[in-house]
């Protein structure tokens, strides 16, 4: 007998159950299944942007938090996330086109000798499921790669990631390094990993740690908002 | 049978459970489960009989958060038993925090960021300054699956291998001993995660020149 699972057409379904089954989808990384999904909402009549946060991140978001809790591990994340990002494939040209409101932008990267880029790559994500711009330098990147794509891209915030303890301090030499170019202030400068902790974040001067995926979306809308008050009221 | 021979725990045992202490001896050696067979070796090959080992559970290299707690209760627990006791593990991820916890305790561990820069020498390693190398010791290619396969999820979902591994080019087998079938086994972890296979006899590296000075104390 067929499993149960295999005998629901997501085409049937309607939006409430359709989004919830997506919900399961993500959480089982079924990326198949999330394409498909992303497609019959569009077929619906459903904007990008609300297909985007109200299925696909409001799914991870439930990922995010089992991971957080224990109840998930690496492998299920990175399954899911791959799951995503089939879903985002689809939607990212037509948020462009639709006009999605953006909230700021990023310049994210894995630090200099750092080769680790599985918590860097779920943050872009989620960052972009956010409505975020994210510009990735990708791995293994030098204060200089910093500095310029801060130049070029103007972004609100700096994400450096780090997974060895051995890597992890050069985040503190790209900070000061800013500080001497007399830069520091322009940007906030969030940063995460494995091994840091938020004494460390505090100790290398960075705006603020990030535990996982989840938090760094939480702490950069915060710190955007705060910075979007102060130029008001200034 | 010498007396400081020891009937060592297998593989598995060492992985999951450690080692517990004979209890004799003046001097304690707290190792990672990862070099039991290590320690014992030279232990044996240097007539060492006034050492003593324990070790802590060597799938803690997975954790790297509870190493520092675990090495201080084991510490605490043995303090009053030995003469001395010494830190067979390097940094080992802690980010400098077994470091401090040493230094509170009055204890000295092994320099170094872990056990893959001990074995080849610091200063070696250092300076290859090979971002990216994954490397194996001979404990980590008899426990490849319980270290790597397993807990990344590898046996369930093989595809997820690149996004782990992708940036990495090279598998380095670090040989502590000659053994062909290791060396075998060590290749074909290599070919499962899509790497480059190199070995490189290191031998008991820096780890054999701490024990000679703790064993001389």
């Amino acid at each position: 007998m067929a499993d149960e699972e295999d005998d629901i057409i997501l085409s049937e379904l309607n939006d409430e159950e359709l989004v919830e089954q997506m919900f399961d989808d993500l959480y089982d990384g079924l990326k198949d299944e999330i394409e498909e999904g992303v497609q019959i909402l569009l077929e619906r009549g459903w904007q990008p942007y609300d297909i985007l946060t109200k299925a696909l991140v409001g799914g991870m978001t439930i990922v995010g938090n089992d991971f957080r809790d224990g109840i998930l591990f690496v492998p299920e994340v990175l399954l899911a996330a791959n799951a995503m990002k089939g879903g985002m494939a689809i939607l990212k040209p037509l948020l462009a086109e639709t006009g999605a409101p953006r909230v700021g932008k990023m310049v994210i990267g894995t630090v200099k000798g750092d080769i680790h880029d599985i918590g860097k790559n779920l943050v872009s994500m989620m960052m972009e499921g956010a409505g975020f711009e994210v510009v990735d330098l990708g791995i293994n990147n030098p204060v200089e790669s910093y500095l310029e794509a801060l130049e070029a891209e103007e972004p609100d915030i700096l994400g450096m990631s780090a997974l060895l303890t051995t890597t992890m301090p050069y985040m503190k030499v790209v900070i000061d390094t800013m500080v001497e170019k007399g830069i520091r202030d322009d940007y906030i400068v969030l940063v995460g990993g494995a091994p840091l902790n938020e004494e460390f974040g505090k100790a290398i001067g960075a705006d603020a740690y990030c535990r996982d995926a989840a938090v760094a979306v939480e702490t950069a809308k915060t710190f955007v908002g705060r910075k979007h008050n102060q130029l008001a009221a200034g | 049978m010498s007396p400081a021979m020891t009937s060592l725990p297998d593989d598995t045992t060492l992985t999951d459970a450690g080692l517990e202490a004979r209890g004799s001896g003046r001097v304690l050696i707290v190792a990672c489960g990862a070099l039991a067979r290590e320690i014992i070796d030279l232990r044996d090959l240097h007539g060492w009989t006034h050492l003593d080992l324990t070790c802590l559970p060597a799938i803690l290299h997975n954790h790297p958060d509870r190493i520092t707690a675990a090495v201080r209760e084991t510490v605490q627990k043995h303090r009053d038993r030995y003469d001395d006791i010494y830190i067979a593990y390097g940094d080992c991820g802690t980010g400098g925090q077994l470091e401090s916890a040493c230094a509170e305790m009055g204890v000295q561990m092994i320099a170094g960021p872990h056990c893959y820069s001990f074995f080849e020498g610091n200063t070696a390693f250092a300076k290859r300054d090979e971002i990216t190398a994954f490397y194996l010791t001979d404990f980590l290619v008899r426990q490849f699956d319980a270290f790597v396969w397993k807990p990344l999820g590898l046996d369930r979902h093989p595809d997820l291998r690149d996004m782990y591994f992708g940036h990495y080019e090279t598998l380095v087998y670090q040989a502590q001993t000659d053994d062909p079938a290791l060396t075998e086994r060590a290749r074909a972890c290599a070919a499962r995660l899509g790497l480059r296979f190199e070995r490189r006899f290191t031998g008991y590296g820096d780890l054999e020149r701490h024990l000679t000075d703790w064993a001389q104390v």
